[in-house]
This record gives structure tokens, C-alpha cells and sequence, in this order.
């Protein structure tokens, strides 16, 4: 781009490529909005008038709201925290040199690749099912009563699943940056008299540093809107008890019928969501310049 | 003290064999160039002195103590990279001060001790920057500053001023010549370029396909070279090797004689025939390729400036003193 005429150019041919980009976006963020302001239900139809700010109201002092606005919070953190704490040493015994370790990559990478509603429908009748499923099986084996996993314990399975889901993730990408370790500065440490403990908090565990960032922010980006696990697994129950922010605006819409208040649902999960960037980008952010 | 002895050290990878048998005396103070071209298991060798690889065979003497099951850092060196292999996050202090640290000595005493080698190094002022802020040279100061902070018997050097530029590595290759002098440790240096070898070393060590063809002093290989790898590998430009008639009259299978130990002279009796293909005038060498017939090609130095262009025929003698014979098998004939 040196000269004014191809700067010209190229701003020329880009314009088509960005203004269908922008139609894309602002087209429906702006019905969102508009339906926001509407009290505009499914059930009633003929009946939709302006409300203002009401179904925001409706929506924030919802007691269902504080308690999937936890409920987010709570998975997103949970996740995140076993997929580094045990995708690191994962990536670490996947770094070494053994027999069969394509496969052994393979399959670790695997469930990476099955799709949210099959992880989600294996675990729930196949493992955790308290009657036919593996788990209430070993249970038995050992004369233990068998765990109702989505009634006594609806928020860990739901996590225990997500986390099945994302920890490849983190393996793979803690395994690459591994992998890009110089040799001979984990020699120079061993020179040094370093432990392999010593090794590992010195030398790995900074250079881990920024894929661990890199770990946490795409996997917030997609942990905050998980629904295909608890719609396939719990459905929100028991209760409210896996009921999150994206879950809520489903039961609003398309349970309640009530597109107002899912609007304005769903305008208040993209400004916590982007509250949630912000704090993340000034935290985690600092590790990512070089 | 640092006296490294080596008996019959083998190393092989699975059937290669990369080491056939080293044995090796280094003096207590001495610096000792490991050369050779690629391949030829200097950089294994020095690996295996400082045990960051197991020996197959063999024993490796550390003041008279064998080491070959001795962790690296119990065998008491220190090594310096070729790439450095600076602690990228860690400051130049935490850096150099990384080993005290592992060897769990007090605080006071270890920021003493940085702050002394910092000084010998002119580091002082970059001790709390990252290694990425410092230039080549720094890094390089940074990485023998870990090297020498903690007192080793001997330093271990891998092709440390590789990654310099020219002027850069003339500069340091000083200073580290001038480093080891002032501690008086024994230092083991690994490089490929023979000028670095013949300029540091008090002896060096010629390797070629994982045997020692010669160890010596750089002016003994110079002037006694004990084979004909030897002698075409110590030298710059290479020694000229003639075989056939001329050799046999001097009772050889092969002579040798440096390019600055020919004679030119422009149509002048005698000596060897040949036309000049190439001159390169350096202003204070003059270097002539000559193509001599059946004797090949032939290279002459000549210290100043000589006027002698492409096509122009020359008679080149050598020295009859300096003229290295040599046998069938490539060794070195001594009257």
C-alpha cells in the first residue's frame, strides 16, 4: 500500500466485503433492540406496544437472573481451572517420547472433535445414567449406591462434561508451545543444577504463561454461551440449578414465548460479556505483548 | 583446579558410531579448542564432558575422579550455548544468578557474586533488563556471565560466537581469551572456523568422523601437521597437495606446501609451471590460482602487492624446507 492510488484501490475493493459484514451485525442487534422495547409475546399475538425499559427491568430483577448470572460464572470458572490444571501436566506426559504416542495424541485429541449434543447425550445415558449407566456399574462393583448425577449434582456433571469437551484444547495448545521450548535452555537449567520440579516452576511453567492466556480467552469466549450441553442434559433443572445466562434467554423466548424480555435478555448478556473481555483483556492481556 | 582426562571414550546412537575412542589430557588452567568440520562429534564430545549425554564406553577424569554417572551440575562445569539458552522471562540478574539460587546460597552472597561477575563483564548497567532487550554481544556476556559466576573447574564453550557478526566475534573472541587468562580456568572450546581455534587456543584438538586426528598447539599443527587431514584443515588458504612423479622423487605417496611457502616469479626457471585463472589483490596479501597442468590447481599467497593478472604464465618454487611429505595412508613422513 505505497502510493495514495493503491491505498484508494484497495479501500475500494474492500468496501462491498465490509459493508455486507456491517449489514450482518447491525441488522439484527437493531431488531434486538427494537423487539427490547416492545411487550411483544408469542401466546398474544396483535398485541405488541411499546414498553420502554420495562422488559429490561423485568428481565435484571428476575430472580432467575442473579441465579444463572451465578450459575455462569461458576461453569465458565470451573472449567477453565481443570482444563489448565490438568491439561498442563497432560501436555507435559504427551511431550515425551513414547511408543505409540500418535495415537496416544490421537486419542486425547478425539473428543475435541464429537460434536456438544453427542458428548453431552453419551455422558448422560451411557456414563452417568444412575441405572444403565458405567458409572452406576462401578458403583455396584464396589456394593456403592449408584449417583444420580443430574439430580444430586446437576452443575458439576454439566461442568464435569464441558470440561471432557475442552480439556484437548488446552492440552493441544499447551503441547505445541511445549514442543516450541528450547532444548538447550532446559540443558542450561540442568547445568545449573536445576530439579525437574525446579525445571518445571522456572523454565516451563513462565514460558506456559501466555498460551495459558491465550487458553483462557478463547475458551471464555465460548464457555459464556454453552447451551447444547444443558439443553441436551438437565434443560436448565433441576430448578434453576444449570440454568445460565445463555439457557434463560432460551426459557425466555422460546419456553415463555416472550420475545420482549429474551430481547432484552439478550442485549444485557452482550454487555456482560463484554464487561467480562475487558477485565479479561487488562488482566490477561499484559502477558500477550511480547 | 580442573584437570580433565579422557580414556577410550566412546559414544554411539543406536549403530552410528560418533565417537570411536577419545583420549585426551587437558591441563588444570589450559584452554583447549575442540575443531573440525560438521559432523565430526566435536559438539558430542563436549557434551558428553559435561554430561548432558551418556558415554557408551570409556571414562571421563575430572581431577582424577571419574564422572561418566555424575549429574552435570555435580561435575562441577559450566557451559555456554550456542544459542545462548538465556532464561527469556528472568532478568540478566536472575539469569546469572539462577544456579546460586539451585545451589540454595544465601541471598547476600549470591547478589555479591552477580554483582562481581556483572562487573568483569561491563554488565552492570543492563542487570535488570530481559534478555530480549540486550544486543547479541550482551547476550553472549549474559550467557558467560552464568557461566563464570559460578566458579567452575572448567568452562565449556559450544560455537558461542557463531551467531555474531564478524567484527562482533573478533571483539569477543578476545575477550574471552582474555577472561580465561584472568581467572585461570580451564576452558574446553567447540568450533567449526579454524581461525578461532588457531587464535584462542593453548592446544587444540583436531576431530574428524569422531576419532582425534591431532592435538597440539596451534603453531605444532601449523607447522607439523601428523596427516594429510590435518594438514589440509589447519590453514587459510588450504595447503596445495601434489601426488604422483614429483612426489615420489621426494620419496612420498603425497607433498604439501602452504600457498605462502611458494615462491612467485613471473616466466622464471624452475619450480612448478602454471597460468594465473585467478588473482585476488587484498592490498597486503595477494592470492594467485594457478592452474598448473598435471600438478591441478595450485594457490599461492603472496604478501604485498604483485601485478599479475588472469592468463598471465608463472613459475612458482617452494620452499624446500617446508615442503610436508606424506605416505600412502595419508600419515606424515619426518626426516
Amino acid at each position: 500500500m505505497a502510493t495514495q492510488q493503491t491505498q484508494l484501490l484497495a479501500r475500494t475493493l474492500l468496501t462491498p466485503a465490509v459493508a455486507l459484514l456491517f449489514i450482518w451485525m447491525i441488522v439484527p442487534l437493531a431488531l434486538t433492540i427494537y423487539f427490547a422495547t416492545l411487550h411483544y409475546n408469542l401466546l398474544d399475538p396483535g398485541s405488541e406496544s411499546f414498553v420502554g425499559l420495562e422488559n429490561f427491568r423485568y428481565f435484571l430483577t428476575d430472580p432467575a437472573f442473579l441465579a444463572s448470572l451465578q450459575n455462569t460464572l461458576v461453569l465458565v470458572g470451573s472449567v477453565l481451572a481443570i482444563t489448565i490444571i490438568l491439561g498442563v501436566p497432560l501436555a507435559l506426559l504427551l511431550d515425551q517420547q513414547v511408543v505409540g504416542l500418535s495415537i496416544v495424541r490421537l486419542m486425547v485429541i478425539a473428543p475435541f472433535f464429537v460434536m456438544p449434543t453427542v458428548s453431552a447425550l453419551v455422558w448422560k445415558n451411557l456414563l452417568m445414567h444412575p441405572v444403565s449407566g458405567l458409572f452406576a456399574w462401578i458403583a455396584h462393583l464396589f456394593g456403592l449406591p449408584a449417583i444420580d448425577w443430574f439430580n444430586d449434582a446437576p452443575l458439576f456433571s454439566v461442568i464435569l462434561i464441558i470440561s471432557w469437551q475442552w480439556l484437548p484444547f488446552a492440552t493441544l495448545i499447551l503441547l505445541t508451545a511445549l514442543q516450541s521450548l528450547d532444548e538447550e535452555q532446559k540443558e542450561a537449567a540442568e547445568m545449573d543444577g536445576a530439579s525437574a520440579i525446579s525445571t518445571f516452576i522456572y523454565i516451563t511453567l513462565p514460558h506456559l504463561a501466555r498460551p495459558i492466556t491465550v487458553v483462557i480467552l478463547i475458551e471464555t469466549i465460548f464457555l459464556l454461551t454453552v447451551f447444547a450441553e444443558i439443553f441436551v442434559t438437565t434443560g436448565g433443572g433441576p430448578g434453576l440449578q444449570t440454568t445460565n445466562i445463555a439457557f434463560l434467554i432460551y426459557s425466555q423466548a422460546l419456553i415463555q414465548y416472550d420475545v420482549g424480555s429474551a430481547s432484552a435478555g439478550g442485549l444485557v448478556a452482550v454487555v456482560l460479556a463484554n464487561i467480562v473481555a475487558f477485565f479479561l483483556v487488562r488482566i490477561v492481556g499484559r502477558n500477550l505483548e511480547a | 583446579m580442573g584437570q580433565i582426562t579422557l580414556q577410550g571414550v566412546q559414544k554411539s546412537f543406536g549403530p552410528v558410531h560418533i565417537i570411536k575412542g577419545a583420549d585426551l589430557d587437558i591441563a588444570d588452567g589450559s584452554f583447549v579448542v575442540f575443531v573440525g568440520p560438521s559432523g565430526c562429534g566435536k559438539t558430542t564430545l563436549l557434551r558428553l564432558i559435561a554430561g548432558l549425554e551418556d558415554v557408551t564406553g570409556g571414562a571421563i577424569l575430572i581431577d582424577g575422579r571419574n564422572v561418566v554417572d555424575v549429574p552435570p551440575a555435580k561435575r562441577g562445569l559450566s557451559m555456554v550455548f550456542q544459542s545462548y539458552a538465556l532464561y527469556p522471562h528472568m532478568s540478566v540478574r536472575g539469569n546469572i544468578a539462577f544456579g546460586l539460587k539451585m545451589a540454595g546460597i544465601a541471598r547476600d552472597e549470591i547478589n555479591r557474586k552477580v554483582e562481581a561477575a556483572a562487573a568483569t563483564l561491563n554488565l552492570t548497567p543492563y542487570l535488570d533488563r530481559k534478555p530480549r532487550e540486550l544486543s547479541g554481544g550482551q547476550r553472549q556476556r549474559v550467557a558467560i556471565g552464568r557461566a563464570i559466576v559460578r566458579e567452575p573447574k572448567a568452562f565449556l564453550f559450544d560455537e558461542p560466537l557463531s551467531n555474531l557478526d564478524a567484527a562482533l566475534r573478533v571483539q569477543m573472541r578476545l575477550e574471552v581469551t582474555r577472561l580465561q587468562k584472568q581467572l585461570g580456568t580451564t576452558a574446553i572450546y567447540v568450533t567449526h572456523d579454524q581461525v578461532e581455534a588457531m587464535t584462542m587456543a593453548d592446544k587444540i584438538v583436531v576431530l574428524n568422523g569422531g576419532r582425534i586426528e591431532q592435538y597440539g598447539s596451534p603453531l605444532e599443527l601449523y607447522e607439523k601437521p601428523a596427516n594429510l587431514f590435518v594438514a589440509g584443515f589447519i590453514g587459510s588458504p588450504k595447503m596445495n597437495f601434489v601426488t604422483g612423479e614429483i612426489a615420489k622423487q621426494q620419496g612420498a605417496a603425497t607433498i604439501g606446501v602452504r600457498p605462502e611457502h611458494l615462491k612467485v616469479e613471473r616466466d622464471g626457471q624452475g619450480g612448478w609451471h602454471g597460468t594465473v585463472s585467478v588473482a585476488e589483490h587484498l592490498g597486503s596479501d595477494t592470492f594467485l590460482y594457478v592452474d598448473a597442468g598435471p600438478l591441478g590447481m595450485l594457490t599461492a599467497r603472496y604478501v604485498g602487492e604483485l601485478d599479475l593478472h588472469p592468463g598471465d604464465r608463472v613459475s612458482l618454487i617452494p620452499d624446500p624446507a617446508r615442503i610436508h611429505r606424506f605416505d600412502d595412508s595419508g600419515k606424515s613422513i619426518h626426516a
